[in-house]
């Protein structure tokens, strides 16, 4: 029985494992709550992420899912060190990230983009989507003439199904999927390795969805990309994911294999948010077991002792309000931190 | 079952000023004395306003309902002047709304809120009122009601809001609730604690419900019929089981199969509906649908199906719905289309047979 972090490090590798090209280690990332209107001092911390340790291989898809407010976003904030994190490592090909300068971080961003939620309010109402795909390209200095810069934007635009002859066009001229096109665009514009996706089609509605999600899925294929896709709707996530990682309140509680997380989950958290996912079948969802997590999600403010999720926990014993558990593999590339998964081990 | 509501023809324009948006054109259904109805539809379909219509909301201008009747208890209400419908509205048809945050009033604490619906249907006292508040919080499952009724919302998590919202809409004990999109704006688990909680009220006071939502795993946990729209719509109606196992119109069909299912083996690719919703504003002629629809032919073009009878107390408006049913699902059928595990073969079949 190891710790997450030592996997990481020691590289166990399994037959289909890839070279490690993000590793984040004992990740905090810790808001101050502040009193007073001059000297303002710390009263409290919010632990949004609160030691969190996973891997993502080169060229696949690490899904991180959890219910709002559990620090997924900040998370992938983390990563690309838009937030600085509290404490923890964020390691990068090889290259630690949390100690860069912000000119040293700026030529990394080169490496590693991001797509946002929501496509009405990511992207700039006053440019055109040209020059919010091209502006990337000049701020890196990708291009050295006028004529390569507008054939960079057209064959970007056309990487993600649109015409080139958008490009002239504002972003209100566009439709939610259209917009969210403009949005990853923007991201490859600087032909990155490491994407961040963080909600990319919640904000869309289904047919359209299912649309980002097969372009997605192609761009990953073409160019090689590696994706953190941060999600909420758990059958987006396992569509696209190779591995699955739960979060519960600043918490990783389990990570596997999509197969394997969604065939056999072992931490309570996640059974229960597979339970609570509907089937569009009436038949086949009526027959399905339900566990009803009573209670709401507790302040990261005043996080429970013990293991964070103990007090909705249908399972919980004694120990679980004293132990806080690490997150363990439990099983071949199946690691949980619930002190009753099988193979757990002594606490 | 008796009726209990009935739309017939109903069309709610807007007139703005880039011409006549159509956003319910036409739409006709009836809603059983406790029965469940889902109106299931994408953003911009109609779906709110058709809603929005019954309850006499839409504000004009810009909105008009040009036409249609709509009979509640057999009274046409579209007719009725606005003081006999506000007898009406919270009392007999109630609302509940998506967004749990913006609905209820910042200012003034629950039990005001909660007790100026019960004053003036029910005509209670002030300390009847605040009696009956805290027991309809308890009801709806808020621990310390006591307590929380003196609170505002502000104090409250998103799910208790809705909590609180539906407890507002159960006040006067209506006959008929409208819940539009009432769990989008929460969380999974939360969203499972409000399903189940609606699904034992309803069924425990003998309610009807129409629940508008896009999301077609909410309906089929919840519904007993479903009406689904597109462009003002209605293009396919009927019992919840019979129009998810054998839908018979190409936007349901794409629909489904646009969607990722956790209970089946996952697929190599999904199949999205290609194309764009139409602008409401120029509607082509013929179907709306048929730019975006695989099963196309010139007569779409050309002559706008009507809903049409295509199976027991099931209705679609396609041309070619004869050649739907669940071989269109070929996901289901075709199992070799699935791009990995095997181990998750004897599952899909199961379900797989369940369906057909």
């Amino acid at each position: 029985m190891t710790t997450m972090t030592e996997t990481g490090t020691q590289g166990r590798a399994p037959a289909e494992s890839g070279e490690i090209l993000l590793e984040v280690k004992n990740l905090k990332m810790h808001f101050p709550v502040t009193a007073g209107i001059i000297f303002q001092r710390a009263v409290a911390h919010i632990k949004a992420v609160d030691g969190v340790s996973f891997f993502v291989r080169r060229g696949e898809t690490l899904g991180l899912v959890g219910e709002s407010g559990c620090g997924k976003t900040t998370t992938g904030r983390c990563i690309l060190q838009l937030y600085r994190p509290t404490d923890g490592q964020v390691i990068f090909d090889g290259q630690e990230l949390t100690g860069l300068s912000t000119r040293q971080m700026r030529t990394m961003r080169r490496r590693m983009q991001v797509i946002f939620q929501d496509p009405y309010s990511s992207l700039n109402p006053r440019m055109t989507a040209g020059n919010i795909i091209g502006e990337p390209l000049i701020v890196h200095g990708l291009v050295n003439s006028k004529d390569e810069y507008k054939d960079r934007v057209a064959e970007l635009l056309q990487n993600v199904g649109l015409n080139p002859y958008m490009a002239d066009r504002f972003p209100h001229e566009f439709s939610g999927g259209q917009r969210q096109r403009i949005g990853v665009a923007r991201a490859l514009s600087v032909d990155p390795s490491f994407i961040v996706c963080d909600e990319p089609v919640s904000a869309l509605d289904v047919s359209i969805q299912a649309q980002i999600v097969n372009l997605l899925e192609d761009l990953q294929e073409r160019f090689d990309l590696t994706y953190l896709f941060i999600a909420h709707d758990l059958s987006v996530v396992r569509h696209i994911s190779n591995r699955v990682a739960v979060m519960y309140l600043g918490h990783i509680v389990e990570i596997a294999d999509r197969n394997e997380i969604y065939r056999s989950p072992l931490h309570p958290y996640t059974r229960a948010l597979l339970s609570a996912v509907p089937i569009p079948d009436p038949i086949i969802d009526a027959q399905r077991e339900r566990i009803l997590l009573s209670g709401e999600v507790p302040s990261p403010l005043n996080p429970p002792s013990g293991c964070v999720f103990h007090p909705r926990c249908p399972i919980a014993i004694d120990s679980c309000s004293e132990v806080t558990p690490e997150l363990r593999e439990v099983d071949s590339n199946h690691w949980a931190a619930c002190i009753q998964a099988p193979g757990y081990g002594s606490y | 079952m008796a009726t209990l509501l009935e739309v017939k023809d109903l069309r709610t324009h807007f007139y703005t000023f880039e011409g006549v948006v159509k956003a319910v054109d036409g739409v006709s259904y009836e809603v059983e004395e406790g029965e469940t109805l889902g109106l299931v539809g994408e953003s911009g379909c109609g779906k709110s306003v058709s809603a929005l219509s019954l309850m006499r909301l839409i504000p004009d201008p810009p909105g008009k309902i040009v036409d249609g009747e709509v009979l509640f208890e057999s009274e046409d209400i579209l007719k009725i002047d606005m003081d006999d419908m506000r007898r009406i509205r919270g009392a007999k048809m109630s609302m509940v709304f998506q967004e749990p945050m913006t609905s209820l009033n910042p200012v003034l604490t629950l039990e005001r809120q909660l007790s100026e619906t019960l004053q003036l249907h029910r005509g209670m006292s002030r300390e009847e009122a605040r009696q009956e508040s805290v027991d309809l919080l308890s009801r709806v499952g808020i621990p310390d009601a006591e307590r929380r009724v003196r609170q505002y919302p502000h104090q409250f998590s998103g799910g208790m809001r809705q909590r609180v919202m539906i407890a507002m809409a159960l006040s006067c004990n209506p006959k008929l609730i409208i819940a539009d999109e009432p769990t989008t704006a929460l969380d999974v688990t939360i969203q499972a604690q409000i399903l189940e909680l609606m699904k034992s009220l309803t069924s425990e006071f003998g309610v009807s419900l129409i629940v508008i939502t896009h999301n077609l795993g909410v309906v089929a946990r919840y519904a007993n019929r479903m009406n689904i729209m597109y462009a003002g719509k209605i293009i396919e109606r009927g019992a919840a089981g019979e129009v998810y196992s054998n839908p018979r119109h190409p936007y349901t069909v794409g629909l489904l199969k646009s969607v990722p299912r956790l209970d089946l083996p996952r697929r190599a690719k999904l199949d999205p509906i290609e194309g764009q919703p139409p602008d409401l504003i120029n509607l082509p002629e013929g179907c709306a649908f048929r730019d975006r629809c695989r099963w196309a032919v010139d007569k779409c073009a050309t002559e706008e199906p009507p809903l049409m009878l295509v199976n027991e107390g099931h209705w679609s408006a396609c041309w070619r719905s004869d050649e739907l049913g669940p071989s269109a699902l070929d996901f289901l059928a075709d199992l070799g289309l699935y791009a990995d595990d095997s181990s998750n073969g004897a599952a899909a079949s199961e379900s797989d047979a369940e369906v057909e």
